[in-house]
């Protein structure tokens, strides 16, 4: 892994913004605007040679790290409850919140590597990679559809599995785990019709961060 | 002269052929596919955003029910990669009753697919014989979890429990006499080892019939060769991996190349096909079934020899036996703590991926420190497969689209998620 690391840092110099290595696996960041060039290098490049992506997903930082139930200070009316519904406010302005992953595969090399880029903007952009590894295409249509995330140059930006004329993004942070509209047949109107959600959420586990350090041997902060 | 148009002709979701609710729209030069473009999502449940909102053990159950008809792999890859970020490893008995059933997983998975392609494109007995054989395997899950199915039966740190030493017998009820009984229990007086072993025996020879059938057929041929080719280099670039990417001729599979669990002290081969085609791809996979075959008798021989625990002992992550519960207060703290909160991974990331019967499966798991994944991304490779289906009908005809579903060996479970 350490090579890989040098050959990276060899060919792609001052791109890599961040690098962390853990549980064996390398993690590399680079600027959304570096990653056309970047993904090209590592595909083309015969010491990297990252010839498939395995894998591409969005990810959204909003809630990162806050937990329902505060357990490491206690006040005097002692811990507080977790009572949050899971649903954050919709912020959009904040800085890093969405994140394109991708996993990429050398089948030559018998090596994999992780790229994360994050991506800013009203609504969030990023290059599309379909011209470098086919197989992204339906890849980045889920993640446009899911977290609202545009891919520039992408063939045919289409919602894939959400339902047709769905509204809202799902897998972002503030969207509701229950949804936002429900469907059922109305026999008045004789056809299935839309409404407000009816069921409410209710968080029967809270989420809750303990520090346990018989396991905190592997993982790190996300900031390294 | 009339003007002539291409006609656009929608298939599914309600078709038998479509292996689930996949819904193509295709456009049609008479008989021939311009374009395909298949909608999915039809069965979304969103299983990564429920993931999201669950301790980690509570979403085991959600992966038997992603690729449905490969149930414990799917599991597999999740508990790898709760593993991978607790740094535990499993006790090694643990890793071989994994590796059997994950092989018999995958025979169940090969059958399942012949029997329908068959039944897709003409072969109808195919699909009667391969499941009577399913029928013992899904029995095998049921002796070790309870249920045929969704088994549940991966955790982080091994497995639920040991193999059962007696194997489950029918019992006489109303409708099923002494004599009936009597016959169904004859396999099932020994252990499910024994019942394993057994099957393991018998299988080989199935597949010699699967084969008698279809291997040299006429009809089997005609609808198969030379259909749906994919070139080695297209196929890594679209992202193809497990039978789909062999059958091109590409030599990948990580069970050797990035092996997990024990797979690396196992013997076994990797089958390639040479064209690409529709009729590669199934020799592949019967060559797999053999293979598994193989492989499930080894692990039979080495877990009859090798007693031991199947899971770590660590209170912290497994719950403590139902009997000190009852007198033994740090046990019943622990079933408490585990049952209402559940465990806390530490910050960080993970990939996990298997070989799955249809590719790589992967788990790209991202944790905050909290007893919940922050993101569960599932890795399908149904998704991938299916996403090039445009790309591999065009030119065909729409007879063979129908052989290019069953080809992928499409699951709509895991595609849509």
């Amino acid at each position: 892994m350490d090579t890989l690391l040098n050959d990276l840092r060899e060919r792609l110099g001052a791109k890599i913004v961040r690098d962390k290595l853990e549980t064996g696996q390398l993690t590399i960041e680079v600027k959304a605007a570096d990653i056309t060039e970047v993904c090209l290098v590592l595909r083309d490049d015969e010491a990297l040679a990252f010839n498939q992506l395995s894998d591409l997903c969005g990810l959204d930082y909003l809630s990162y790290g806050k937990a329902d139930w505060e357990t490491r200070d206690t006040t005097r009316t002692g811990f507080s409850r977790g009572v949050s519904q899971g649903v954050y406010i919709d912020t959009p302005d904040i800085e890093d919140r969405f994140a394109v992953v991708y996993h990429l595969l050398s089948l030559k090399h018998n090596r994999r590597l992780r790229v994360r880029s994050f991506v800013s903007g009203q609504p969030p952009k990023i290059a599309s990679v379909t011209p470098i590894w086919a197989g992204a295409n339906w890849f980045e249509r889920e993640a446009f559809d899911l977290f609202g995330i545009l891919f520039d140059g992408h063939p045919d930006l289409r919602r894939i599995l959400t339902d047709y004329g769905f509204r809202g993004h799902p897998f972002r942070k503030d969207f509701p785990l229950e949804g936002n509209v429900e469907v059922r047949y109305d026999p008045e109107e004789g056809r299935v019709v839309y409404q407000p959600v009816s069921i409410k959420n209710r968080v029967l586990v809270p989420k809750t961060i303990r520090q346990d350090n018989r396991y905190t041997g592997s993982g790190e902060s996300r900031g390294g | 002269m009339p003007e002539i148009r291409n006609m656009t002709m929608n298939f599914g979701p309600q078709h038998p052929a479509a292996h689930g609710v996949l819904r193509l729209v295709l456009e049609m030069d008479g008989e021939v596919i311009e374009r395909a473009d298949p909608h999915i999502g039809l069965l979304h449940r969103a299983t990564e955003k429920l993931a999201e909102s669950k301790p980690y053990n509570q979403s085991i159950g959600y992966m038997d029910r992603l690729d449905y008809v490969s149930m414990m792999c799917n599991e597999h890859a999740y508990v790898l990669a709760i593993e991978k970020l607790l740094g535990i490893t499993p006790p090694v008995r643990a890793r071989y009753i994994r590796v059997m059933f994950d092989e018999i997983t995958r025979v169940l998975n090969h059958l399942m697919w012949l029997g329908a392609h068959g039944l897709d494109i003409g072969a109808m007995s195919m699909f009667l014989y391969c499941f009577r054989e399913r029928e013992d395997l899904m029995d095998c899950y049921e002796a070790v979890s309870g249920t045929r199915m969704h088994a549940t039966y991966y955790r982080p740190g091994g497995v639920y429990r040991d193999l059962p030493a007696e194997m489950p017998r029918y019992q006489e009820t109303s409708n099923r006499s002494r004599a009936e009984v009597k016959k169904l229990n004859e396999k099932r007086q020994g252990s499910l080892l024994d019942f394993i072993a057994a099957f393991v025996e018998r299988f080989p020879g199935c597949i010699d019939e699967y084969e008698t059938l279809l291997t040299d057929n006429r009809i089997w041929k005609q609808r198969t060769v030379g259909i749906g080719v994919v070139p080695p280099e297209r196929a890594i670039e679209l992202g193809f991996t497990g039978p789909m990417l062999r059958g091109s001729g590409v030599e990948w599979d990580l069970r050797r190349k990035q092996p997990y669990e024990v797979y690396d002290q196992l013997d076994f081969a990797i089958p390639v096909g040479v064209n690409g085609d529709c009729y590669d791809r199934y020799l592949v996979r019967v060559e797999e079934m053999r293979q598994s075959t193989a492989i499930i008798s080894q692990c039979v021989d080495w877990l009859r020899d090798n007693p031991g625990p199947v899971i770590i002992d660590d209170h912290k992550l497994v719950p403590p036996q139902r009997e000190t519960m009852k007198d033994d207060m740090e046990s019943l703290i622990h079933h408490f703590k585990l049952f209402t909160e559940g465990y806390c991974v530490p910050e960080g990331e993970v990939y996990a991926a298997v070989e799955h019967p249809k590719g790589e499966f992967g788990i790209y798991l991202v944790s905050d420190g909290a007893n919940k994944p922050y993101r569960l991304k599932v890795r399908a490779p149904g998704f991938v497969h299916l996403s090039s289906l445009d790309e591999m009908v065009q030119g065909h005809m729409l007879a063979d689209v129908v052989a290019m579903i069953g080809t992928q060996d499409i699951v709509f479970g895991e595609i849509d998620r």
